[in-house]
């Protein structure tokens, strides 16, 4: 898809080829699949994992900052090589997507996501709850994530967050 | 092996039931001579500050006493940065252990730090985490106070209709909010509930002041942002790991793996006179790669940043020091690690967990390249941090161990057994000295 065919879908086809970006973006992250997730972003992406606190009032702060798809990839492999961390199983479930409209290109949609985490010797549990705000791009002939910041309402983090939302 | 003799368990059960009778065995040199009177809490091992019983993470009894003995004693307790309540009527709401209590800056532009409990029927009344307020009024009988936490307002005092109202010598000055003395040091807060809690200056002591001031120097600060995170452990277990430099060349792979920090690298452990406080401090060198006589088995060749653009650290204080993690008794502790600075108020949430509430900071004067630094490093810290996860899953891997083992005893005993500094990582002496005066202000 060029980025003249991405501007030209209809609403319908539009919501639809987000909903399997989104689709495709989570399933890569709970089927553990983490080397595919930097690509699911541009060369040049703004990725960040943010609480709800900072974004609101405008504090820069996230717990996750990337800047350029390097960083993802660096993300990935201190989970692979180097994080100690207690074996868990993630699993995201997404809805609600709004798309807000075009901003130099690209396309704004927010998505509400909820993440479940599932350890040893415990029920699973609400892990982290928030909202995609995405910026959604056109690139090498598939959609991709120019930037990504999810901002999350759960007050504190259960022990830590390893995995990316 | 040896049992834990009969009479002393007994007395152990009469005042904490719940514990397990069926397996309490330890080897024979690790056995507490006695559980003893010792106020309803088994005693330290006869060894000293080198054994540290498991049953002080988990035991609930403890956790009352240490509410009372530590947060409520002589200890300067972090509340909040003075930037965060910069104008008259600015309020933050915080804790002390895990006692809530607000920061609100008056008319006359002081700080007052007062419980966040009112005074009739003990409501957490402030619910808001930062804001603006004339007064605070309690929601359930509307109960009022101003700035400085006294009580300004009692509904239907004098009655309604000449019935009900409070008795004729209730008198409001003598119901206002529990208050706490506050000092302030270049921009930090810290509150106590003692009357006798020395001067803060004296509290850190000269060595551990300097340090302090590295940081906190004058400059006027402004907050970055915070992060917050809850880990299912004894709030000891994690100032004791922030005390702890030996576990830094082993169990934070990352740094080592990508050749960003070197047991070689020259460090060093300060404590205050009494072993309350402490410094690690770590000064890395400008050269690139440091060949050889490393113990490290994790540096890893292959490994590089593909994204180097997130350290790209510079020297920003006077000094060859780098790295200064600073723990201020009783559950503070000073980050800087190159440029990220950030407090981290441990608040303890009951024996079996904390949480960790960072509030990451830069200078008013900082350019945008600064900040951008500090942002960026700050993906080494925090409840997502490339440094900070490995401390903070561990603390509960270690939780999980030594609870259901509560007459277990562990071994510090790195660079000797007493109370001692160091001019290397592979030490213990500060946890030795955190673990001793634990011991003296609790009386175990």
């Amino acid at each position: 898809m060029t980025p003249e065919d991405f501007r030209q879908l209809s609403p319908a086809v539009l919501r639809y080829e987000i909903d399997t970006l989104t689709a495709a973006y989570v399933h890569a992250l709970d089927d553990a699949a983490l080397e595919r997730w930097p690509d699911f972003f541009t060369e040049d992406c703004l990725y960040k994992v943010i609480p709800r606190e900072n974004y609101e009032n405008g504090l820069p702060l996230a717990i996750w900052y990337c800047r350029g798809r390097g960083m993802l990839q660096d993300r990935v492999t201190a989970i692979r090589e180097t994080q100690l961390f207690a074996p868990r199983a993630l699993r995201h479930v997404t809805g609600n997507t709004l798309v807000q409209g075009w901003d130099d290109g690209a396309l704004r949609t927010v998505t509400n996501y909820a993440v479940y985490e599932s350890t040893l010797d415990r029920t699973s549990e609400v892990f982290n709850v928030g909202r995609y705000l995405d910026r959604i791009v056109a690139e090498d002939g598939r959609l991709k994530y120019a930037e990504k910041l999810c901002v999350f309402d759960t007050s504190v983090v259960p022990t830590s967050l390893i995995h990316p939302i | 092996m040896l049992c834990v003799p009969a009479a002393g368990l007994n007395a152990f059960l009469a005042v904490s039931g719940a514990r397990r009778t069926e397996e309490v065995t330890v080897p024979m040199d690790e056995t507490p001579a006695s559980y003893g009177d010792t106020g309803g809490a088994a005693a330290w091992p006869a060894a000293g500050p080198s054994r540290v019983p498991a049953w002080i993470f988990s035991d609930p009894a403890l956790f009352q006493r240490e509410r009372t003995a530590i947060f409520r004693g002589p200890s300067w307790n972090y509340i909040a940065l003075a930037c965060e309540v910069p104008e008259p009527g600015d309020f933050k709401r915080s804790w002390v252990a895990d006692m809530p209590v607000i920061a609100a800056r008056d008319a006359d532009g002081g700080v007052n730090v007062f419980v966040n409990r009112c005074a009739h029927r003990g409501v957490e009344f402030c619910r808001t985490v930062r804001g603006n307020a004339t007064e605070f009024m309690c929601p359930y009988h509307q109960w009022t106070y101003n700035l400085k936490g006294d009580l300004t307002a009692v509904p239907f005092r004098k009655g309604f209709r000449r019935q009900g109202g409070m008795p004729a010598d209730f008198r409001l000055e003598d119901h206002a909010l529990e208050k706490l003395r506050v000092t302030e040091r270049n921009g930090a807060i810290f509150a106590t509930f003692d009357a006798a809690t020395e001067p803060f200056e004296d509290y850190l002591g000269d060595a551990m002041l300097r340090y302090f001031d590295r940081v906190f120097d004058g400059r006027a600060l402004r907050v970055l942002g915070y992060m917050r995170q809850v880990v299912p452990a004894n709030w000891k277990l994690y100032f004791d790991n922030q005390k702890d430099p030996y576990h830094a060349t082993l169990l934070h792979y990352f740094l080592i793996s990508f050749g960003l920090f070197r047991a070689s690298e020259p460090s060093f452990v300060r404590m205050d006179a009494q072993g309350r406080h402490s410094a690690l401090i770590s000064q890395k060198g400008e050269q690139g790669v440091i060949a050889g006589g490393d113990e490290m088995k994790h540096n890893d060749p292959r490994l590089k940043l593909a994204g180097p653009q997130m350290l790209q650290p510079v020297r920003e204080f006077k000094g060859a020091d780098t790295v200064v993690i600073q723990t201020i008794w009783p559950g503070l502790i000073v980050q800087q690690q190159s440029n990220t600075l950030a407090m981290r108020h441990v608040i303890p949430r009951g024996p079996g967990a904390y949480e960790l509430a960072w509030t990451f900071f830069g200078y008013a004067d900082d350019d945008a390249a600064m900040t951008e630094r500090r942002l960026m490093q700050a993906n080494l810290m925090g409840p997502a941090g490339y440094v900070s996860v490995d401390d903070s899953e561990v603390v509960a891997f270690a939780q999980d161990g030594l609870a259901p083992y509560d007459a277990s005893v562990g071994v510090v005993e790195m660079d000797g057994r007493e109370v001692n500094e160091a001019d290397t990582l592979v030490a213990e002496g500060a946890v030795r000295g955190f673990y001793a005066h634990y011991r003296r202000v609790m009386g175990l």
